[in-house]
């Protein structure tokens, strides 16, 4: 069971590339330091780009969620 | 030996290495469309992971910046020529590959719409929002008679030289020729 709660879900479903990151970038600080989101996405390249878009901005990824046609991504906003 | 100032000396040598920068410097060459969006892509993806972002329109991708709306006289023959000829902004680009007269482009027009793509204009939004910096080769600007007066409006756009972008590469980490 994951030891995080995510205080708020960021629904990027529809969205393809760029658009997730893109909005990722505009919308963590709608979250405080230390806090984890749920982002929802139906883009299959969010599942690389999430983690590279966290390695590059000093996020983290705490997890990533595959079900059908629907990818959740934890974030844990670290600054 | 004086650490603090050894320290504050290598420190100013690292910060002078090229490539030290979290920027991408980017010549945009091409006035394809296919090409324009991958540009615009990579352009707002790089502004999301936090970097810098600096894109150089020079030689056919001026003409993306063009204003359809826009309007100017005292043209020469060959300027008219080129204003005629050149696409008259960014939904006016075409394909660089299965144009079809019009009909290539016009499909993959509407499959990134049904597809949700963002669309040039949306991108070009989005670029504005997130601080991209787009600079204008003035020599291409003059080559071809384009006239600022019927540039787009950008926030941040400016007009230039090759010594522009070439400062702007040294010290980016990533650069692109598009």
């Amino acid at each position: 069971m994951a030891d995080y709660t995510a205080v708020k879900t960021f629904d990027y479903k529809g969205l393809p590339c760029p658009m997730p990151i893109v909005k990722m970038s505009q919308e963590i600080s709608r979250i405080a330091v230390g806090e984890v989101g749920e982002v929802l996405s139906t883009d299959p390249g969010s599942i690389a780009d999430f983690p590279a878009w966290a390695k590059t901005t000093g996020h983290q990824v705490l997890d990533i969620v595959q079900e059908p046609g629907l990818i959740k991504i934890y974030v844990k906003r670290v600054k | 030996m004086d650490v603090e100032k050894e320290l504050s000396a290598l420190k100013a040598r690292v910060d002078e290495l090229p490539g030290a920068e979290n920027k991408l410097s980017m010549v945009v060459f091409s006035g394809d469309l296919d090409k324009q969006i991958a540009a615009m892509i990579i352009a707002t993806g790089a502004a999301a992971m936090g970097m810098k972002v600096v894109m150089f329109f020079t030689f056919w991708a001026t003409a993306a910046l063009r204003d359809p709306a826009k309007k100017v006289s005292g043209k020469n023959l060959m300027g008219k020529m080129f204003g005629f000829m050149l696409p008259k902004g960014r939904n006016n680009l075409k394909l660089s590959q299965m144009h079809m007269a019009g009909a290539g482009t016009a499909m993959i027009k509407s499959l990134m719409k049904k597809k949700n793509v963002a669309s040039m204009d949306q991108l070009y939004e989005i670029a504005a929002m997130l601080g991209i910096e787009f600079k204008i080769c003035e020599m291409s600007m003059d080559l071809m008679e384009m006239k600022r007066e019927e540039m787009i409006e950008y926030p941040n756009m400016e007009y230039c030289g090759v010594a522009t972008f070439l400062a702007n590469a040294k010290e980016s980490a990533v650069q692109l020729f598009i």
